[in-house]
């Protein structure tokens, strides 16, 4: 993503006294990209959002905005767009006041206000509220306002921190897709910061894993789950059985109990990664020998864990009505395409 | 991840601009200049004159005289014991209505809860007054006792009087403390220790009683405090056998230069400063409030009939007793003559229309002197609950501290403090002396008020998430925009509460008054109700001004009340 840029964060570092939470960041977000900061909590995934947002200043490194350094600007002089967690919508201004307050301080006309403001309830579906408190709103809709008042100043970049958190898992779903129409109508540059990898997966354009500080990996939803740079991002990015092994000289990979051939990549001690739908369950003596320990009916899939000498391998198995699935205590054969594999260092 | 934070890297070196403006730290100057003027100095200044010999040198020889003093050993014992007796007194009433209000069904609860307030909105020793006649020697209870029985009982008697007045006043401070311990007590703390196995007792003892205990003790220092302090009602009743009486005469008759008004002084701060130490003690890590969220109080009860009906005698009679004062005082200000005798003799307005003839000036003068008062403590309140809640600039944490401490500063001391500090400095013109101009008056209440206003700031702050003004920030709002626009808004109804108590409070207070007032013209209600309730020609007209210091200060509080009602259910109804 090389062209216009939207946000860049150059080695960024930030921490309380001796505790480090943000430990060297440095991205690039691409003009009008849809950006996600995924991580679980105490990952600074909310303090990096922070940062950019101007609540906080880095100990090093500096941001940009477009071409303009904000590091040691004031959050009132930086033109970002924040949705908060929590909306933070002011009980004691109508909801009209509440999008109207950003356009007041950039000291606009009465009636380009009042324009603006319309259009952009409109926007949200939400101009027959314009004289309701907040607190006369349902979630859904407090969120929609939180959205309306930040995109009515047109800021630079919209950071939504956690914005459909608060809202039921119906709600939720329906949001994020408007959520990104909304973005992709208005073109707008977007980083959305979350611990909920399937609304990143989403949403977003791309995503920057982050945990205890440190970027782990940034690319596209698919890239990541496909080829995870390490354990953190395999594991926090759906299931994957991680297999401790090695590599040997024929690009066999190597673990107690059994050899899966042609995977590849240099000789030494490794790691491989696949994913539990990518184990194929079929009769004893096809590929690894294992054994059924448990299982647990899914609805879409069957998840069996299934005991291969002293590994522990977990298989996904689509269920069809109708079909019979694998007693506990079957012998069965697991067989892995060695393309499936993802090998980590 | 959630955790706001105000709370920026020490290391880095731009943090310092955004952390403390010049106006905060301008505002904060303010607020320190303010305390360390009229309250440090002041108090700093009476302590070392106890300790000064004739040429400014230290010594002990002031406190050596004051113990050989015996009248001053005993006055010493009095007080001690007099503030020790109203807890008890007061605990005996406070602690059962608290209790059957939070335990059991009953019918008119909200009516009970407001009643057990009213004591504390009229001043202490107006009461005094009419409990005389009702409970006095040749009161109305007496009068009947010994026409039935043929004997008299002497609740008013010397100590026993101050005791009863006092307790009478100020057991609501115990009431609504307790309340709300109870009222924070999860009703699932007591569930899972039934469903362990406690009952009776045992489950009092184990669960209730040490949950409600830290709300108790609060409100019995507070009484404690409060009545070490009160002035104005010994005096009403000739018991002068009491430090705070002491230390005025002593003032006021002998002169300010007397060390042994400053010795009195010094050991009432110490007195109240032990006893909010002591409370302080014991419940150090019993701070169960923070801890246990939501609540809903203990798990409610219907008695039986009986019960009920025990119940009903009780808290009806407790009442009766409680609003005595004030029924004393509503008689007393339509009655012709009442003396030796039940009830007045007959009835009439007349001591109204003297009021409003004479004592207009008061009414003024009163709403006047506490309304800037009032004034000046939201906005030194709100300022420093800023300060403290959302900079990080240094000593904001000692300076609250020292606002806070004035609750445990007698009056009587400030009083005299002001008084000795700001007596020799003359106002430009008028060549008066500062500590005798009536807007001293104000600053001593401001000052002694600032910690209630500073409670009702912080909790109201508290109360407001950081994103909502991070929210204005971010849509361009500077820091003073966002503090016009959002916080102080949304702060209304906190600092309104703050307002009214700071008025109510001030509106009675007596003790700094009777040091600080010297022309008649400038007197404050509460003061003039003093001076007529020293003749016996004016006790109507006292009483009269007394019935419509309750009026005013019971509208205010309501007022204040609703309004704060108001602003809660603005805030509550699902915007977090």
């Amino acid at each position: 993503m090389g062209e216009e840029r939207g946000v860049t964060i150059e080695h960024v570092s930030f921490g309380y006294g001796a505790t480090a939470v943000l430990d060297d960041i440095s991205l690039d977000v691409a003009k009008g990209e849809f950006f996600a900061f995924l991580g679980p909590s105490g990952s600074g995934k909310t303090t990096l959002l922070r940062l950019i947002a101007g609540f906080g200043t880095p100990a090093s490194g500096r941001i940009l905005i477009g071409e303009r350094d904000v590091t040691s600007l004031p959050p009132w002089d930086r033109n970002v767009g924040m949705v908060f967690q929590n909306y933070a919508l002011w009980p004691h201004m109508t909801v009209a006041k509440n999008v109207a307050f950003g356009l007041e301080r950039r000291k606009l006309a009465r009636a380009e206000i009042a324009r603006k403001v319309s259009d952009v309830l409109d926007l949200v579906d939400l101009a027959p509220f314009a004289e309701r408190r907040p607190a006369q709103l349902s979630g859904g809709q407090q969120q929609r306002v939180a959205l309306a008042r930040t995109l009515v100043i047109e800021p630079a970049v919209l950071l939504l921190d956690e914005p459909l958190s608060n809202l039921d898992a119906r709600l939720r779903v329906e949001m994020r897709s408007e959520l990104r129409r909304l973005q992709r109508k208005l073109g707008i540059t977007a980083i959305y910061v979350t611990h909920d990898q399937e609304e990143a997966n989403a949403v977003a354009d791309r995503i920057a894993v982050l945990d205890q500080g440190r970027i782990q990996q940034i690319g596209a939803p698919l890239d990541l789950y496909d080829r995870p740079a390490n354990r953190f991002v395999a594991t926090f990015l759906g299931t994957a059985n991680l297999i401790e092994g090695a590599i040997d000289g024929d690009g066999h990979f190597v673990a107690g109990g059994f050899v899966l051939p042609g995977v590849g990549g240099e000789s030494g001690s490794a790691c491989m990664s696949v994913r539990p739908q990518d184990v194929v369950v079929g009769q004893p003596g096809n590929g690894i020998d294992a054994e059924v320990a448990e299982r647990e009916f899914l609805g879409g899939h069957t998840r069996y864990r299934m005991q291969a000498g002293e590994q522990t391998i977990f298989a996904d198995v689509p269920h069809r009505r109708g079909a019979e699935p694998h007693a506990v205590g079957t012998a069965v054969g697991l067989m892995i395409d060695a393309k499936q594999v993802s090998v980590l260092r | 991840m959630s955790a706001p934070f105000l709370a920026l890297p020490r290391h880095s070196s731009l943090t310092a601009r955004f952390a403390a403006s010049p106006a905060q730290i301008a505002a904060l100057a303010f607020v320190a200049l303010f305390l360390i003027a009229f309250l440090v100095v002041p108090i700093v200044r009476v302590i070392f004159v106890a300790f000064a010999d004739r040429d400014g040198g230290f010594t002990l020889v002031n406190f050596r005289d004051f113990l050989a003093t015996g009248l001053l050993r005993e006055a010493f014992w009095n007080s001690i014991y007099v503030a020790a007796m109203t807890v008890l007194l007061a605990s005996l009433i406070a602690v059962p209505l608290a209790t059957i209000l939070a335990r059991f069904q009953f019918k008119g609860a909200a009516l009970i809860h407001t009643l057990g307030v009213i004591p504390l909105v009229m001043p202490p020793f107006v009461g005094a007054v009419a409990m005389q006649l009702i409970y006095g020697r040749n009161g109305a209870i007496n009068l009947l006792l010994n026409d039935w029985l043929g004997f008299r009982i002497p609740f008013m008697e010397g100590l026993n009087g101050v005791i009863f007045v006092e307790a009478l006043h100020y057991f609501p401070f115990i009431l609504l403390n307790l309340s709300a311990a109870l009222a924070n007590i999860d009703s699932a703390m007591e569930e899972s220790a039934q469903n362990l196995g406690a009952h009776g007792f045992t489950l009092f003892r184990r669960i209730v009683f040490p949950l409600a205990l830290p709300g108790y003790v609060a409100g019995a220092a507070l009484v404690f405090v409060k009545v070490f302090d009160d002035l104005a009602t010994p005096l009403l009743l000739n018991v002068t056998a009491m430090l705070a009486p002491q230390a005025y005469l002593k003032i006021t008759s002998v002169g300010i230069t007397d060390p042994m008004g400053y010795v009195i002084s010094v050991i009432m701060i110490l007195c109240s400063l032990g006893a909010m130490a002591l409370s302080a003690l014991a419940l150090r890590g019993r701070d169960f409030a923070t801890q246990q969220r939501g609540g809903g109080g203990l798990a409610r009860r219907t008695l039986g009939r009986s019960g009920n009906a025990i119940a009903a005698i009780f808290i009806v009679l407790v009442l009766l007793v409680v609003l005595s004062p004030h029924i004393g005082i509503f008689l007393l200000s339509i009655g012709t003559v009442w003396s030796f005798a039940v009830l007045p003799d007959g009835y009439t307005l007349a001591h109204y229309a003297t009021v409003v003839r004479e004592a207009l000036p008061l009414i003024s003068n009163t709403v006047l002197y506490c309304g800037l008062a009032g004034l000046i403590d939201i906005v030194l309140g709100a300022t420093l609950a800023y300060i403290v809640l959302r900079t990080r600039l240094p000593g904001r944490k000692l300076i609250e501290q020292v606002a806070m401490s004035a609750v445990a500063m007698p009056g009587l001391v400030l009083g005299i403090g002001l008084l000795r500090t700001y007596y020799d400095v003359k106002l430009p013109f008028s060549g008066e002396s500062l500590a005798t101009f009536w807007f001293m008056l104000v600053i001593a209440y401001a000052v002694r008020r600032l910690p209630y206003a500073l409670s009702a700031a912080t909790a109201a702050l508290q109360q407001l998430h950081v994103s909502l003004e991070e929210a204005a920030e971010s849509l361009g709002a500077r820091k003073f925009t966002t503090l016009l626009r959002i916080v102080v808004p949304l702060m209304t109804g906190g600092l309104l509460a703050g307002f009214v108590t700071s008025f109510a409070t001030a509106a009675v207070e007596l003790s700094a008054t009777l040091l600080l007032v010297t022309h008649a013209p400038d007197a404050p209600l509460a003061y003039g109700i003093y001076v007529y309730m020293q003749s016996a020609a004016g006790r109507g007209p006292g009483a009269a001004l007394g019935v419509i210091a309750v009026v005013v200060v019971a509208i205010a509080t309501y007022l204040a009340y609703r309004v704060a009602e108001h602003e809660r259910g603005l805030k509550s109804r699902g915007v977090f």
